[in-house]
């Protein structure tokens, strides 16, 4: 869909120059135009009032892509393994492909390399319809080559419409290749995948920009649309031990990988915070202070049966480890409770906790952004409110 | 041994505010950088050259103006810069872009391809794989040591999820890295004159011959089909009073909603 500034309408007014995210319209010769970073995303279109900006429809599709498209029909999750166990993002990937494969009246796969049947088996309770299981015992161990040959088999083969992944080190890593192999989209971390009621494309809704702004990226003519989806950002789906589906095993010969494993060392951090499994995280920032600060945090997280989780900032100044950041660069976390302490709400921080169930902030500075996240807002000193919060539900638990 | 170092001008996103009253981004002012993880690539690329000898090239697609970030390579220690810039290349996606780099990869020759872990922009993490896909060379993701190099080989760490991985590959390979792997170093005096001397070489389409159909926004599977703000939250309940009262009425609101 590019887009074009009809001259003739076009005042040179400038209102359209800084709704452009890509700088991709300037001023020349008193009239706007439109340079090579445009992205047709259509940012521009509503904010000219002369009507000047117009989107031209790119071409019908060809008969053989329509072909192409129709060929294409079921939702395919890959579903991710750890130790021939099944990683958690897995079972939120069939919540989201179930939901997709429902509205479109299609089939649920899931393709699982490196584990066995009753792994597979899981996958079925937790809504897949059939899993394609590859149990060749050179996958155990995840290789970027032999994963990305194995799932663009499968693709090739059972021709998805959708595919999912975990945006996890391992399918950040090896689903790019895939994409690019089969000559398709990929849509990076999304926060929300819907279905067009008309075209029945799928919708990626994702940040960019620092999660400054939303974006619906759109795959419309390749197959299959595939999307990476952060770990805790979709609601897992129904478990039901009595449902039934169909396991295929998939052959494959001469597996070898370029790249070799050679150790997996584990590390686990000094204090070992599950912030993805907590149901509630108190989360301090820069206005925590100091280690004090983050040492009254934890025993209002211990009364309420909660983990500490931390902004950058509060990272950055050394009080608390790495391992407790939430955030785009930290961890995406969507406990039950959220409750940020002295966080100002930038969005780097928000991409990563704007999906817990209720948000409680806890800031001195009524204008802080993330009193527009807050399920609750209370303006005031972190140090009045924390300690006798925590005193109070002391009281009431009893403990 | 032949270094080449994918680097992307972006945004310093940090510095990017959103207009409320119209919904879109304000760039006004705001500084064009180096993507932060590029500058982690580089410095592995450089040290490498120090340690094993070799040229170390920075490769950028972008507008003209990007060669301002390789000059800036250039001065941190880069021997070259290449600079793909051609109308054809717009509205390239993750695809196209990859496409675009790997045709120019294979023209220049590398034995180790940096790329940094994720362009702050669009942070897809997504440009570094495909390169090596369309190159059909290995890579490795998220870098944070690199053990050992040979001749024909490389030893490295990747970060996972639970602790890190040492993979094994051989050469030519791509590696993405993360801020863990080094500190960057500043331009020195004698960078920044050379880069006032170096010449960017410009390539286009021709150039890398590449495949129009493949290129920009006509070779882009991916299309942008609007952009918003995010929602803001519209039930939200301020809790007045004093503190006392506030935290009484919160506690009185957790107890709602069975959290305690
Ligand atoms: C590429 C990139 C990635 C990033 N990734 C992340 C990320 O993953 N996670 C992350 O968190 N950040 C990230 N950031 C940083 C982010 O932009 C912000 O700088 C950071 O989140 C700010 O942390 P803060 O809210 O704790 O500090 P500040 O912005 O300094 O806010 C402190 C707040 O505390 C309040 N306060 C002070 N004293 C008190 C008191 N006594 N009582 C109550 N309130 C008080 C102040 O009013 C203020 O609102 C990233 C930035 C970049 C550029
Ligand atoms: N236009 C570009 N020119 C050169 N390198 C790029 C470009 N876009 C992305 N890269 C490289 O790919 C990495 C990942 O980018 P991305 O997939 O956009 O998050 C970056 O850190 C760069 O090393």
């Amino acid at each position: 869909m590019p887009i074009i500034i009809n001259p003739d309408k076009c005042t040179g007014c400038e209102t359209c120059l800084d709704s452009c995210p890509f700088d991709a319209i300037e001023l020349k010769d008193g009239k706007a135009y439109i340079n090579e970073y445009c992205n047709a995303c259509a940012a521009c279109l509503s904010v000219c009032s002369e009507g000047a900006i117009i989107s031209t429809e790119s071409g019908a599709q060809t008969k053989e892509r329509k072909q192409l498209i129709e060929d294409y029909k079921d939702v395919l999750v890959f579903a991710e393994q750890r130790e021939g166990k099944l990683a958690p993002v897995s079972y939120e990937l069939l919540g989201a492909g179930r939901r997709l494969a429902d509205e479109l009246g299609t089939g649920l796969l899931a393709a699982l390399l490196g584990a066995d049947e009753s792994e597979a088996m899981e996958l079925v309770k937790w809504g897949a319809d059939k899993v394609l299981l590859c149990s060749d015992p050179v996958l155990e161990k995840f290789n970027d080559d032999v994963y990305s040959e194995v799932l663009a088999k499968i693709i090739n083969e059972y021709k998805p419409s959708i595919v999912l992944a975990g945006a996890t080190p391992i399918g950040r890593s090896f689903i790019p290749r895939v994409a690019a192999r089969l000559r398709t989209g990929l849509t990076a971390d999304c926060t929300s995948l819907e279905i067009d009621k008309d075209t029945k494309n799928l919708l990626q809704i994702r940040p960019a920009f620092g999660g400054n702004i939303m974006a619906t990226i759109l795959c419309p003519d390749y197959r299959p649309q595939m999307a990476t989806v952060r770990p805790r950002v979709m609601k897992r789906g129904e478990y039901d031990a009595n449902r039934t589906g169909e396991i295929i095993n998939v052959d494959v010969d001469n597996l070898t990988p370029g790249t070799k494993v050679i150790e997996s060392v584990k590390e686990v951090s000094e204090i070992s915070v599950n912030l993805h499994e907590a149901d509630i995280i108190v989360s301090g920032g820069r206005g925590v202070g100091g280690e004090k600060g983050v040492r009254m945090l934890e025993e209002l997280a211990i009364a309420l049966g909660g983990v500490v989780g931390a902004s950058r900032a509060a990272i950055d100044e050394g009080w608390i480890p790495y391992s407790h950041q939430v955030g785009q660069t930290g961890k995406t976390v969507n406990p039950k409770v959220y409750i940020a302490c002295g966080i100002s709400g930038a969005v780097q921080h928000l991409v990563g906790m704007q999906s817990s169930d209720i948000i409680i902030a806890i800031n001195k500075n009524p204008e802080a952004p993330i009193f527009n996240v807050a399920t609750y807002g209370i303006v005031g000193d972190l140090f009045e409110i924390v300690p006798m919060l925590t005193k109070k539900i002391k009281e009431i638990k009893g403990t | 041994m032949n270094i080449i170092v994918c680097i992307k001008q972006v945004p310093d996103t940090a510095e990017i505010k959103i207009n409320p009253e119209t919904n879109t981004l304000m760039r006004e002012g705001v500084p064009s950088i180096i993507n932060p993880f590029d500058l982690h690539a580089l410095e592995a690329g450089i040290e490498l050259r120090e340690r094993h000898g070799g040229k170390v090239t920075v490769l950028t697609m972008g507008p003209p103006q990007a060669e301002s970030s390789l000059k800036e390579a250039i001065s941190m220690g880069a021997d070259e810069a290449v600079l793909l810039s051609d109308r054809a290349f717009a509205g390239s996606d993750t695809w196209a872009t990859s496409y675009t780099l790997a045709m120019a990869i294979k023209k220049i020759g590398a034995d180790i391809v940096f790329c940094g872990k994720q362009a702050i922009d669009g942070d897809t993490a997504q440009v570094g794989p495909e390169t090596a896909e369309f190159l059909n060379i290995p890579h490795i993701s998220y870098i944070r040591k690199i053990e050992e190099v040979k001749e024909n080989t490389i030893r490295v760490q990747r970060m996972m999820d639970e602790g890190y991985d040492v993979v094994e590959s051989p050469l030519p390979v791509l590696l993405t890295v993360v801020r863990e792997l080094n500190q960057p170093r500043m331009p020195s005096l004698k960078g920044k004159m050379a880069a006032k001397k170096a010449e960017v070489k410009t390539m286009g389409m021709a150039d890398i011959g590449a495949d129009e159909e493949c290129l920009g926004l006509k070779g882009s599977p991916t299309q942008v089909k609007s952009i918003f703000a995010p929602e803001v939250n519209a039930d939200k309940m301020m809790i007045e009073g004093t503190p006392g009262e506030q935290v009484d009425n919160l506690i009185r609101e957790l107890r709602n909603i069975k959290c305690l």
